[in-house]
């Protein structure tokens, strides 16, 4: 069998699961389309969860950030781990109790300001817009490499499918839907991450080959990488570069906007009780860290095997040559990406090699004077195509490759699900039924919450065809809002009575403002190129770059709201009774009916 | 215990000794949660420099795997004793 049936097996065979699944799960409530009727056993829910929030960004984007950048982007994975006890400890199972459909309602009514329930949910809409756009484009990229098919078709093709699933299934198609895409996206990461930790290290588990020893050489694995690395010039693997202060302020930053991302938060509404919620957070982050566990592993074991592969003698040899890459089958996955424009390579001297290094380095101009190169060789390697092509360069089966591209696919498509959930309730419940038109009927909030949705899609697709240049930057724009005026206000909403309608709109809009102008200031004015005043590589304030800005900007959130309130009138008696009963899980079941 | 049904709320003593239990646990568990990443992972990796593990040191195996397996223990330690707190308390669900 060839490639293109394989991989055309997989991703029909998975796609005909999440039909059978949608056709199994249909909605026939408000409840059930908003919380899947709290019905959700937490390790389900759990799993659920990991696959809404596991994207195309964690699946196929993470591992080649590591990999190209070493320990200081381990921000990624203690920040969008670390988010989990934020969530799991301040704002999920006082959510759950509070027994309400949208992160949106809690704000507008312990606020008690239709005011503040807009600014959420107008956070809401930017932040899971912005997201869905990337999850969407991932879907056409995915479709576009191994169904060998255009993006367009490819992306209708996903949109039909999610259509199905999560118009008629609403939370409760979603949810088990996600189920099942948590399986395809798991097993399609770790499969091919223990074939290499194998062939590499002899160590099954990745997790613990990344610390093993390695086989050729006999050396420990990370300190063979480090030595290969820096003998091409480039920053050793392991060792920290950038600026520590920086470092963690951005760690926080994810951490922080992780727990405020709505679609996640919404998860939790979904289960029975309170002490459900507590757990299944704890088994959200389970599900997740087998697969981050594993992506530093992933990472550093690609690194070593493309930089092995461009120096077969070793770096002090010669060069692959152009012929080599030209017939040798092993290096038949660079013609394969080089067609995608992701990877591309030029034989600058002419001397019939392709010299990998990093040619921007002191150190090495030394030697590639004395032999002649005239810059690095190897001119273009999206770090995006690092997991997709993973199973290709270390000469894995053909299943495995098809599992990956199904596997690809889930997490896009589970997340884009999730996303859209968030907006087609926020616009239905938030906007129509909370603003506009209050006396609606169950069954006709219900038609509304669909018909949302199916206008959330049409416009995603639309979206994710024509992406606006600036897709990459806004999502960190979606974190940056998520933490600077979304977690702070839950937390408060929760743990201090004292704050109050004025202050919680102060606060966010402060939040909201100063974190917008801060990525405005470095990313372009609405990311329009060349309208930028600073860049991150010499940012405003000291060293912050404007990603890790979302940590300041709720800083000012809680410090903003603090002063207005006590400068303003009292809470009044009945929102201290509302943040008394949300704070004790007793009578959690009294709250569901509404 | 108060009434199930009871949906007003006043406060009782039982309740703020309740409360301050549950801050009391999120604070350790924080501060641990803080250690682990911005700690042993970031700012206090040169201190760990010397201890070696598979090639790197142990502040290196904090960043990338050891935050992520205590904020696991962190979650289920909380999950599990504030369920007992809630017990205690009298406050669980039916």
């Amino acid at each position: 069998m060839d490639q293109f049936t394989l991989n055309l097996l997989f991703v029909g065979a998975s796609f005909a699961l999440y039909i059978g699944i949608a056709i199994w799960a249909r909605a026939g409530s408000t409840s059930e389309f908003y919380a899947a009727g709290r019905g959700v056993h937490p390790v389900t829910n759990g799993m659920a969860t990991a696959a809404d929030w596991m994207s195309a960004a964690s699946f196929i984007s993470m591992a080649g950030l590591i990999a190209f950048t070493g320990y200081d982007n381990s921000s990624f994975l203690m920040g969008w781990t670390g988010g989990y006890v934020l969530l799991a400890l301040l704002l999920a199972p006082y959510l759950r109790k509070f027994g309400k459909f949208t992160v949106s309602e809690f704000i507008g009514d312990r606020f008690y300001s239709s005011t503040a329930r807009m600014v959420a949910v107008i956070c809401l809409l930017v932040a899971s817009i912005t997201y869905v756009i990337g999850q969407m484009q991932g879907v056409g990229i995915a479709f576009g490499r191994f169904l060998e098919i255009d993006a367009f078709w490819g992306l209708l093709i996903g949109a039909c499918v999610v259509f199905a699933y999560a118009v008629f299934g609403g939370m409760k198609g979603v949810t088990y839907t996600q189920v099942a895409q948590y399986c395809v996206l798991i097993t399609a990461y770790t499969i091919p991450a223990i074939f290499i930790s194998l062939q590499l290290t002899g160590n099954p588990v990745p997790a613990l080959g990344l610390f093993g020893e390695h086989a050729g050489s006999g050396e420990p694995l990370l300190q063979k990488l480090d030595g290969l690395v820096t003998d091409l010039g480039f920053n050793e693997y392991t060792a920290h570069h950038g600026d520590t202060f920086n470092m963690m302020l951005f760690t926080l930053s994810l951490m922080i906007g992780t727990a405020g991302l709505p679609h996640v938060i919404m998860r939790f509404f979904t289960v029975p009780r309170v002490s459900d919620a507590r757990w299944s957070a704890g088994w959200t982050l389970v599900f997740i860290a087998l697969l981050y566990l594993t992506a530093p592993a992933v990472g550093a074991m690609a690194r070593l095997n493309i930089t092995e592969m461009m120096w077969p003698d070793g770096t002090q040899g010669e060069a692959v040559s152009v012929q080599t890459i030209a017939e040798d089958p092993n290096y038949d996955w660079m013609a394969t990406w080089q067609k995608t424009g992701l990877l591309d390579w030029e034989d600058k001297n002419g001397d019939g090699k392709i010299q990998y290094y990093n040619d921007a380095s002191e150190e090495m101009q030394e030697r590639a004077e004395a032999a002649g190169w005239e810059g690095n060789e190897l001119t273009n390697f999206n770090r995006d195509i690092l997991v997709l092509a993973n199973p290709e360069i270390a000469n894995l089966p053909g299943w495995v490759i098809g599992l990956v591209a199904a596997g690809g696919l889930a997490a896009a498509l589970s997340t884009a699900a999730g996303l859209l959930l968030a907006i087609s309730s926020a616009v239905s419940h938030d906007l129509l039924k909370g603003q506009l038109t209050p006396n609606m009927s169950e069954s006709s909030e219900l038609l509304a919450a669909r018909i949302s949705m199916a206008a959330a899609i049409v416009v995603a697709v639309i979206l994710g065809l024509n992406p606006p240049g600036f897709a990459a930057q806004t999502v960190a724009l979606a974190f940056g809002l998520a933490a600077a005026s979304i977690f702070p206000a839950l937390m408060m909403g929760i743990f201090s009575k004292r704050i109050n309608n004025t202050g919680a709109v102060a606060g966010m809009l402060a939040g909201l403002i100063t974190t917008l102008v801060y990525i405005f200031l470095h990313k372009g004015w609405f990311f329009i190129p060349d309208t930028n005043m600073f860049t991150d590589d010499n940012p405003l304030l000291g060293t912050i770059k404007s990603t890790s800005f979302g940590a300041v900007g709720a800083a000012i959130n809680f410090g903003m709201a603090y002063i207005v309130s006590s400068m303003t009138k009292e809470t009044p008696q009945e929102i201290k009774d509302l943040v008394e009963s949300v704070r004790t899980p007793r009578g959690a079941g009294m709250a569901v009916d509404h | 215990m108060t009434d199930q049904t009871d949906r007003v709320h006043s406060v009782t003593k039982e309740d703020t000794a309740y409360w301050s239990a549950n801050l009391r646990l999120i604070i350790l568990s924080l501060v641990i949660w803080a250690l682990v990443s911005f700690g042993f992972g970031i700012l206090l990796r040169p201190m760990l420099s010397g201890i070696e593990i598979g090639g790197s040191d142990l502040g290196f195996w904090f960043a990338q795997q050891g935050s992520i397996l205590v904020f696991l223990v962190i979650i289920f330690f909380y999950a599990w004793r504030m369920n007992q707190i809630d017990r205690q308390h009298g406050v669980e669900e039916d």
